[in-house]
């Protein structure tokens, strides 16, 4: 990213599903203010919360990164949870392992994964088992 | 173009320049200057809140007089399904309809006969399977409105249907030309207005070039002597029913009236303006995709939560209930097959562009950057001394130009500290001066 690109950090907690989703609505709001098209800042709204909510679910918490410039935004969301143990079956939409409690609630549908690539221009999934995950999603700013 | 008219208005008298209405605007349109709440206008949406919440009453609607009616030959009363819940002591919709024409109207139109041919028109379209889904009802202008500002990727999901008020109007008038004879501008269609919002659509309409509806009376206005006529009509006695709608056109002045009368089992409707908000926010990020319908009132229990009624919303609708179990289900419903054209929108509802601070992108991206570097500079205690809403919206007041950093109050109190400190070892170093003497 460039030099002159707006930077943004946000802490994710674990466990909590009524915080989950202020990354992304906070994200949304500013790219409005930008000016950026609508389908633009639809896109990345939809795949920064599903990686906040993945933190919450899979990873007690993380920390999410976010740099927008004119070109593009690029979000880096870092946990210290278990790792994605098999990426290819986790990219497979409905493949979940959340407890049922979480599906209880609405969430663990095995969506996660598949919409951020989906509502993505660019995905990078770096997992090691036991030490984390680092998913860096980029959105391209259409002009 | 024109300026855009807003019902809501300040009385500058009133004001004493507390930011009650600063702090509670859903979509941060006002600020205290000079000791004024000012609304900036092209953030408006007329929703009523801070009319709701101001403690001095400097907040008003602006709406016709009731005596504006004597400009028309034949006048046309439209009254609002939640007009009917006002009152008590009613069993039926006849007392009111008697004492509207007591104060000088020559006719009835119930709004609510007219929300019956719009919700037969959205159940037709929703079956014809072209609409995007979940489809937004259209009804509410300051709902309308905020997706135009806020959430303009969601206009695509607006139902595309005239609001019952616009329709009731049309059919109005044609009915009066056709019983009178006289010329359509000699008919006067006269709406009771629960809220600004409808008052500001008449006079900006969305959906359609010019509004049917030639005045907005508001319910605060006309209540009293409205009252008085009712009393009168009661000990008169009223004639048979003549009203011409049933529970499913009355219903939509209670949130979830006009969900449910689309028959489909999957809607959502939310009311009061903080949660529709949160509702569109879901809806932005497709977290609703499974709705058929989504129904939003920006009053909190739908149009009877209005700030020009006088009832409380939650009284009212259950006395609308009560009355809506006198009647059939519906009396109003489409001839023909397809769904009238004169019932669809016929002028585009854009995008409003208020949010994005610049029209380059770059210079959009730089202001941001020093909106950041100022909002660190604050305190982050959101007091709204300044005048705005909060530290956030005084950074961007000030990177727009609107607003400096000496309306920070702990700013400048750091500033006087900052001259008090130097002023004081200024005094001992002229007393040793002096002293040397």
């Amino acid at each position: 990213m460039s030099e002159n690109s707006l930077h943004y950090h946000y802490v994710v907690p674990g466990d909590d599903f009524t915080r989950a989703g202020i990354a992304s609505s906070a994200v949304k709001k500013t790219l409005k203010q930008l000016g950026i098209y609508p389908e633009t800042v639809r896109k990345l709204s939809i795949s920064l919360f599903e990686g906040e909510i993945n933190m919450v679910i899979h990873a007690d918490g993380g920390e999410i990164d976010v740099w927008i410039d004119d070109e593009k935004i690029v979000a880096e969301l870092v946990d210290k949870g278990p790792g994605i143990e098999n990426i290819e079956l986790a990219m497979q939409e409905g493949w979940s392992t959340a407890s049922e409690q979480v599906r209880g609630l609405g969430f663990g549908a095995g969506m996660g994964l598949p919409n951020m690539k989906k509502y993505s221009d660019e995905l990078i999934i770096d997992s090691t088992v036991g030490v984390g995950t680092k998913v860096t999603l980029i959105v391209n700013i259409v002009k | 173009m024109a300026e855009y008219f807003h019902s809501v208005t300040l009385d500058k008298d009133a004001c004493r320049g507390c930011i009650t209405c600063v702090k509670r605007c859903p979509t941060e349109a006002i600020r205290v200057r000079d000791g004024k709440a000012r609304i900036i206008a092209e953030r408006c949406i007329d929703c009523g809140e801070c009319i709701r919440v101001c403690p001095h009453h400097a907040k008003h609607a602006v709406t016709d007089p009731l005596s504006e009616i004597e400009k028309y030959k034949y006048k046309v009363v439209l009254p609002p399904p939640s007009l009917f819940g006002q009152y008590k002591r009613q069993e039926d919709l006849e007392l009111i309809r008697a004492a509207l024409c007591e104060l000088g109207f020559d006719a009835v139109y119930e709004v609510a006969a007219a929300a019956e041919l719009v919700s037969d028109a959205t159940r037709r379209m929703l079956e014809e399977g072209e609409l995007i889904k979940p489809v937004i009802s259209s009804a509410c202008p300051a709902v309308l409105r905020l997706i135009r500002i806020r959430f303009p990727h969601l206009l695509k999901n607006v139902l595309p249907l005239s609001a019952p008020m616009e329709v009731a109007a049309r059919l109005a008038r044609e009915k009066a030309v056709a019983v009178t004879g006289f010329k359509p501008e000699e008919i006067g269609i006269v709406f009771i207005t629960p809220c600004p919002a409808k008052a500001t659509a008449i006079k900006n309409p969305m959906g359609t070039e010019i509004s049917g509806v030639d005045l907005a009376v508001s319910v605060s206005e006309i209540y009293p002597a409205l009252l008085t006529a009712m009393n009168k009509c009661a000990l008169e006695g009223t004639g048979p029913d003549t009203s011409q709608s049933g529970r499913m056109g009355l219903s939509w002045g209670n949130s979830g009236g006009e969900a449910a009368a689309t028959f489909t089992v999957r809607y959502l409707a939310a009311d009061g303006i903080e949660n529709v908000i949160k509702v569109l926010e879901e809806m932005e990020d497709d977290r609703l995709a499974d709705q058929d319908f989504v129904e939003l009132n920006a009053c909190p229990a739908g149009c009877v939560g209005g700030v020009l009624n006088i009832e409380n919303p939650y009284v009212a609708a259950t006395r609308m209930k009560h009355l809506r179990s006198y009647r059939p289900v519906a009396c109003n419903n489409l001839s023909g097959d397809s769904v009238p054209k004169e019932l669809l929108w016929d002028a585009e509802v854009a995008p409003i562009d208020a949010l994005r601070l610049d029209p380059l992108p770059e210079r959009s991206l730089e202001m941001m950057r020093e909106i950041e570097k100022i909002e660190k500079s604050l305190y982050g205690l959101d007091c709204g001394s300044c005048g705005a809403p909060s530290c956030r919206a005084l950074a961007e007041d000030i990177v727009l130009g609107f607003s400096t950093e000496d309306a920070c109050i702990y700013l400048l109190k750091d500033k006087v500290d900052a001259v008090r400190s130097s002023m004081l070892s200024l005094k001992i170093d002229s007393r040793d001066k002096s002293g040397d003497k």
